[in-house]
């Protein structure tokens, strides 16, 4: 008798047990915040700048004071990421780490801290599409759509099978008023539509680079009706000064 | 009863003079209208990019001119010169400029041997904001001609432009401002020939909202994590390599050499009290032509969008809300949006803040919980983790406004999720925690119907909510749930069953 209503009570409960408690660590990032040895990202793998980069970073580093070399991280991080195709592996921070003389680790918690820095190899054209609210209120999610189905159906952060794209969301650009907008490598391209944004695609995809601004005919973030300030020709030295320096 | 009537009829006859006298002395102030800045007093004749920005074409324009003469007049005129012109700091505080750089001059400060910094702040990251973008690309002379006129003022030895990562072309072009300037003799050991030695170095970042915080930039310029540092000691103490700092705006910089040439009554003239100047807006979102412009202080925030943007999506009434000073200000309503002026002070009084003067305008069609919902993860994405209730807060808070935006939520959790921005707001270091909070308490408080319409038509669709987001279907009924989920809690529309 007892067991038959246990053996009821059982049934009554749902099959899979749900687990209200977490077990596992939520992800907090997009990106891994640790490293882990791989083939194609180890300390083994020798990195050095060439010669014309090495030139570049002394002139970084005189911007400085001689006992503040290491504010000169975060550019010099950018130049190593510039000739590492376009990612900072652990040899570029180590590199960096030993070029301005400072602790590996100080360098690994600036590489993990700024976006920037891609810390996983990217596609040969990084497509950063900004989805922030300004982005989003001109239709950021229709471009978002666009540009991960014109790439084959990739998810926001995958690379494309062929190696030529990665595509990302970020945060605001700081394009507002030229809205929706991404960012392909270095260059804005601005004022999208779907159709827009494909056509940047498939020119990078051949190879070419399209014109970077605005894509819709207007020179930058002017009022694309007609020009609303700005009209006349700009005054010019000494015009309406005070006699001093007029 | 006569003698009482006629000292009635006395009193009365004496109180109606002196009455018609008082109304008599009222003088109806004369009404001022702000906006409408002719071109002639635009500071930014370049922001467009129509003409050339090298140095030739930025002299041209009337920039270096006689800047020997400004650096010759000393600190102390230049700083009396910005103080007169009522400039305040364009980055969003609103902190009044020329008290803000005399706080370098402390008496004394020829004996202080160390070497002495402006940092100029050109980490323009938050969202509807893209006014510095225009000076870096298209008017950098101005930039970096006030760095030497703000440097001056405030007796620093180099000027470093911490500009952000992503703006590669606006810092090609200000690289190539700043080369041209060594090169004519208008920076270096003799800046323009006046004898004073300074230099200007323009630093990349590598995307991080929150350098855009004083501190934090001073911590990313030294090749630290971006995390802002305890205040005090301030930055004019201790600041950029331990030495005295002062960090500013880029548009506060860029026109100051302006200021100094057309005098402080000039720049003065515009706007109201308090809130002189000219100003560039950006204007965003859903306006018919969105663009950038800069125009009087104090202009009514409708006649800002009429003019100049070709006036909202679909017409005026078919505005729902707008951001007036970038994602950290609270959102307007319709009605407030056509009594506002853009200035510091009215809209403080309408609470919110003019920020950085980025309108982001919101149509009927605006999924309003959405757009707010997007900045709480915007946030998120931003906060640096230093402290405890920013970093767990921002996650809290874009936890619960995304199920907000679905309606999955009770009613109840609105106040909780108030309670939770009071809690974040002013318990950080830096204003990020404020920052973060205050869209939401503004969404709150003007658009609290629209959320608790979603989620009564979510209760309805799909049945009870508890805190948390855990629908009550699918609580295990032989298990004793805890009652802080808020389960038995009865809501308005449910049928209670007797």
């Amino acid at each position: 008798m007892f067991a038959l209503q246990l053996l009821k009570r059982s049934c009554l409960r749902p099959q899979v047990a749900r687990r209200t408690i977490h077990t596992s660590i939520p992800k907090r990032s997009d990106a891994l915040f640790v490293h882990r040895d791989t083939k194609y990202n180890n300390p083994k793998i020798p990195f050095e700048f060439n010669a014309d980069n090495l030139k570049k970073a002394e002139e970084i580093i005189s911007r400085y004071p001689p006992q503040y070399r290491k504010a000169a991280v975060i550019p010099l991080l950018d130049l190593g990421q510039r000739q590492n195709k376009g990612w900072t592996s652990i040899s570029v921070m180590n590199y960096v780490a030993k070029l301005l003389g400072m602790p590996p680790m100080r360098v690994y918690e600036v590489a993990t801290f700024y976006t920037m820095f891609n810390r996983e190899p990217i596609g040969d054209n990084f497509v950063q599409v900004c989805t922030t609210t300004p982005c989003m209120l001109r239709g950021s999610t229709d471009i978002l759509q666009a540009t991960c189905s014109h790439l084959g159906g990739i998810k926001p952060g995958e690379t494309t099978k062929d190696g030529k794209f990665t595509v990302i969301e970020v945060e605001c650009q700081g394009a507002c008023s030229n809205a929706p907008m991404i960012v392909v490598n270095d260059d804005f391209y601005e004022d999208l539509t779907p159709e827009t944004t494909k056509k940047v695609l498939d020119a990078f995809a051949k190879g070419q680079k399209p014109k970077p601004g605005p894509q819709s005919g207007r020179h930058t973030s002017e009022n694309s009706a007609g020009l609303t300030a700005l009209t006349s020709k700009p005054y010019g030295p000494g015009e309406f000064c005070t006699p001093e320096f007029s | 009863m006569l003698k009482l009537s006629k000292a009635a009829s006395s009193s009365a006859r004496k109180a109606t003079p002196s009455l018609r006298r008082t109304l008599a002395t009222v003088a109806d102030p004369p009404v001022r209208r702000y906006g409408g800045l002719k071109d002639q007093d635009r500071i930014f004749t370049n922001a467009y990019c129509r003409h050339d920005h090298g140095l030739k074409g930025a002299q041209s324009r009337g920039d270096w001119h006689r800047t020997k003469d400004i650096l010759l007049k000393g600190d102390s005129w230049i700083i009396q010169t910005i103080k007169d012109s009522g400039l305040r700091g364009r980055g969003g505080a609103g902190f009044p400029s020329g008290l803000k750089w005399s706080f370098m001059n402390k008496p004394g400060w020829e004996n202080d041997k160390r070497p002495r910094y402006l940092v100029v702040n050109a980490d323009e990251g938050e969202p509807g904001t893209c006014k510095d973008r225009e000076i870096l690309r298209g008017d950098p002379h101005k930039l970096v001609e006030g760095c030497l006129v703000a440097g001056r003022a405030m007796n620093a030895t180099a000027a470093y432009i911490y500009i952000r990562g992503e703006f590669v072309q606006e810092a090609s072009h200000l690289q190539q401002a700043i080369s041209e300037a060594y090169a004519a003799g208008l920076l270096g050991p003799n800046a323009c020939g006046s004898g004073y030695k300074f230099d200007v170095y323009l630093h990349r970042g590598a995307g991080a909202y929150i350098c855009g915080e004083e501190t934090a930039l001073i911590e990313s310029l030294e090749g630290k994590q971006g995390k802002p540092r305890l205040k005090p000691p301030f930055p004019a103490d201790v600041g950029l390599f331990g030495c005295p700092t002062t960090v500013a705006n880029v548009e506060t910089v860029a026109v100051a050499p302006t200021i100094c040439r057309r005098g402080a009554p000039w720049f003065a003239a515009f706007g109201r009290e308090r809130n002189q100047g000219t100003k560039l807006f950006c204007i965003s979102g859903h306006v018919n032509n969105p663009c950038v412009v800069e125009e009087e202080m104090s202009i009514p925030l409708r006649e800002l969008i009429d003019r100049h943007c070709g006036g909202v999506r679909g017409g005026w009434d078919n505005l729902l809300g707008i951001i007036p000073g970038g994602s950290s200000v609270p959102v307007l309503p319709i009605a407030k949006c056509g009594e506002v002026l853009m200035d510091y002070d009215s809209l403080k009084d309408a609470q919110s803040g003019l920020g950085t003067g980025a309108v982001i305008v919101m149509d009927k069609s605006t999924d309003i919980v959405a757009a707010i919902a997007r900045f709480a993860s915007f946030y998120k994405h931003e906060s640096c983790g230093q402290c405890t209730p920013c970093r767990e807060g921002t996650t809290w808070m874009m936890n619960m406004m995304d199920r907000l935006v679905l309606g999955r939520a009770h009613r109840r959790e609105i106040d909780m999720l108030l309670e939770l921005t009071k809690q974040i707001e002013g318990r950080t270091i830096c204003a990020l925690g404020d920052a973060a909070a205050w869209p939401i308490q503004g969404l709150m408080r003007h658009f609290r119907p629209e959320v608790e319409k979603r989620i009564d038509a979510f209760r309805a669709g799909e049945g009870g909510v508890m805190f948390g987001g855990m629908m009550q279907g699918e609580v295990d009924p032989t298990l004793a749930v805890p009652d802080n989920l808020g389960a038995g809690l009865v809501e308005p529309g449910d049928r209670v069953v007797a």
